[in-house]
């Protein structure tokens, strides 16, 4: 996929790179949060391969929205329900409380206006699961700190010119909003690019330096 | 209930009901039928009056199962009719939707029971203004009562009763068929499995209301048109139906498909004639639609069928909240638009996919590129073909077809 196909599909970071690719290691941690027969809606699911792991693995009854209309036809051609749509305007659509489970899986930080989205999600789902790169990752400090240079990680493989990635931060930067838009985390975790994942505790800023994303289970206080 | 079977013009077998013709595949078959509503049930209009007896004219592919749970009604656009696959008996041209609908392909026949009927108020069969009015033995003409998209739709249903299949397992259509569709999945949720409005709009511009009545107006501006009587003066609207039918297909094109395929060329000629000929290629595939169009096509027909076109707004019956018409609906929806259509733009489709949203309810919506402007939807587009395939089998499979 080009560069600029990337771009369209919203996705950055662990974006699909290949229609082949159906199976990334974060999806048995995200599956795991889910309850069976949940009514998921998976924002940005790409050609719906969460959505379909998430199927076969939970019984979901989900729904999908991606910006990329390729992503999208091929959703529809799997049998899944999605539809084009931008996640900044057009969550505004979906009436209060329809979904139990919202999906905001590695777009975060593509969005242009994160807060108001994570306010929708949790508005039109009870509640709401977020996955991002973090950005306080110690490679990422160590290619800020010692080489001066903006960070290339596996989760940041895009130069800063080419990237889609307009609102990054860290994992100690999302629990503070959280906290400020009043959000209980119902379960936090870090995960390396295999999948394992790892609670986040009290020792929050140990796993700021150490978690290559974090993935949040969020609902209203 | 009555089910006559009348032989197509041409067409040397007429098979039996839900039996095919021996030694041919019973797939590529259409057979054609006529349903009667006689005058003990009328057909209630939502112009406060009803109309009988009403002839509605139908084709059907496929055969029907034991279960009568794969039936796909598809509906057609202004100018279509009954003849969406094999040979029309009218222009002895293929069906309008042979790209859509045959053995193996998206609408497949050999699973499917594919079933087309001519719309209320239409001139292939089905009552219109060009037949006979039983209360004056006179062609109906302008006495034909106004009908409006849920009308037709009403029809349909009686239609569907009459085969005792009490869920299609698709409603489908483009352009005037998907706003059948729509008031369907409105009307009729229950009797809806799966719903694939294509091309289309919840309710007509002003934009589209305003092509409409240039087409009207031609009509009636043409001396040959009588009031609406011309049936009695043994003539036809040529000129007036001609100049609608050309300035209406401008509005199923696009920009880019008229430029690709006539741009500023000449037409068998070296240089422009300083006169009124068709000097243009584009002039001479105008004239050439329209008037190849009024040989199968009735002015009055055109005239009824816009105008229920016109007065469509589904939200504006359901407290002017589309949302409102599909609250309760368990029908799961594909909706498809193209990206160069500016007729029915991604717009317009995009604000049911919003309504159906709304009413959380189960909604794909995919956007094709494409620069065949409207028309798109009769084509050959490769994407149309494989996103409705795909949301069809996925509830062939959860209906227990596949």
């Amino acid at each position: 996929m080009s560069e600029i196909a990337d771009r369209r599909s919203g996705l950055a970071g662990t974006a699909r790179h290949d229609r082949r690719v159906v199976f990334r290691p974060d999806f048995p941690v995200l599956a795991h949060m889910i309850l069976p027969g949940a009514r998921v809606l998976d924002i940005g699911c790409g050609e719906g391969d969460l959505l379909h792991f998430l199927q076969r693995e939970r019984s979901i009854d989900g729904r999908g929205m991606e910006l990329s209309q390729d992503g999208v036809n091929a959703s529809v051609s799997r049998g899944l329900s999605v539809v084009q749509g931008d996640a900044d305007t057009d969550l505004i659509d979906y009436p209060n409380g329809a979904f139990d489970v919202v999906i905001l899986s590695q777009s975060l930080q593509v969005l242009h206006y994160p807060r108001l989205v994570l306010e929708q999600m949790l508005r039109i789902g009870s509640q709401a699961i977020v996955s991002f790169p973090n950005f306080g990752y110690w490679r990422v400090r160590w290619d800020l700190l010692l080489r001066g240079r903006m960070p290339l990680t596996s989760d940041l493989p895009v130069p800063w010119y080419d990237t889609v990635n307009i609102h990054l931060c860290t994992i100690l930067d999302f629990m503070e909003l959280c906290e400020d838009m009043n959000l209980n985390i119902e379960q936090g975790l870090t995960l390396d690019r295999k999948g394992n994942a790892k609670t986040i505790g009290k020792a929050s800023g140990r796993a700021n330096l150490l978690g290559e994303q974090g993935v949040f289970l969020l609902e209203k206080r | 209930m009555t089910i006559a079977k009348k032989a197509a013009d041409g067409s040397p077998k007429v098979p039996e009901d839900g039996a095919s013709a021996g030694g041919e595949p019973p797939a590529l078959t259409p057979t054609e039928h006529v349903f009667a509503i006689t005058e003990d049930q009328p057909l209630t209009l939502d112009s406060g009056g009803a109309l009988a007896p009403v002839t509605i004219a139908y084709q059907t592919l496929g055969e029907l199962n034991r279960d009568r749970s794969n039936a796909i009604l598809v509906c057609h656009a202004l100018t279509g009719d009954q003849y969406l696959a094999g040979k029309n008996p009218a222009t002895g041209r293929p069906g309008w939707w042979e790209t859509m609908v045959g053995p193996g392909k998206t609408l497949d026949t050999n699973r499917y029971f594919v079933i087309c009927s001519n719309v209320l108020g239409g001139c292939m069969g089905t009552t219109g203004p060009k037949d006979i009015d039983p209360s004056t033995s006179e062609p109906f003409g302008l006495n034909f009562p106004v009908i409006t998209i849920a009308d037709m739709v009403r029809a349909q249903k009686r239609l569907i009763d009459s085969l005792s299949i009490e869920q299609l397992f698709c409603v489908t259509g483009g352009s005037m068929g998907g706003m059948q569709v729509l008031q369907w999945a409105a009307n009729y949720p229950e009797a809806v499995y799966v719903a694939a409005p294509i091309a289309t709009a919840a309710r007509h511009s002003a934009q589209n209301i305003g092509f409409h009545e240039v087409g009207r107006q031609a009509i009636m501006a043409d001396p040959d048109w009588h009031g609406g009587n011309y049936y009695a003066h043994k003539v036809v609207p040529k000129r007036g139906l001609a100049v609608a039918r050309m300035a209406a297909h401008i509005t199923y094109l696009s920009e880019a498909a008229l430029q690709n395929k006539f741009d500023r060329n000449l037409q068998d000629r070296a240089e422009v004639s300083f006169g009124f000929d068709a000097d243009f290629q584009v002039e001479s595939y105008l004239r050439h639609q329209g008037s190849t169009f009024v040989d199968r096509f009735d002015a009055n027909s055109y005239l009824y069928i816009t105008r229920a076109m016109d007065y469509f707004d589904m939200a504006a019956e359901y407290g002017g909240v589309l949302a409102n018409a599909f609250r309760t609906t368990s029908t799961e929806f594909c909706i498809v638009s193209f990206t160069s259509d500016w007729l029915y733009p991604t717009a317009e489709n995009k604000a049911i996919v919003r309504a159906l949203n709304a009413a959380a309810a189960r909604v794909s919506f995919v956007e094709v590129e494409s620069d065949k402007g409207h028309d798109a939807f009769l084509l050959d587009e490769p994407e149309m073909f494989t996103t409705l395939g795909g949301f069809l089998q996925a509830a062939a499979i959860r209906r227990g077809l596949a």
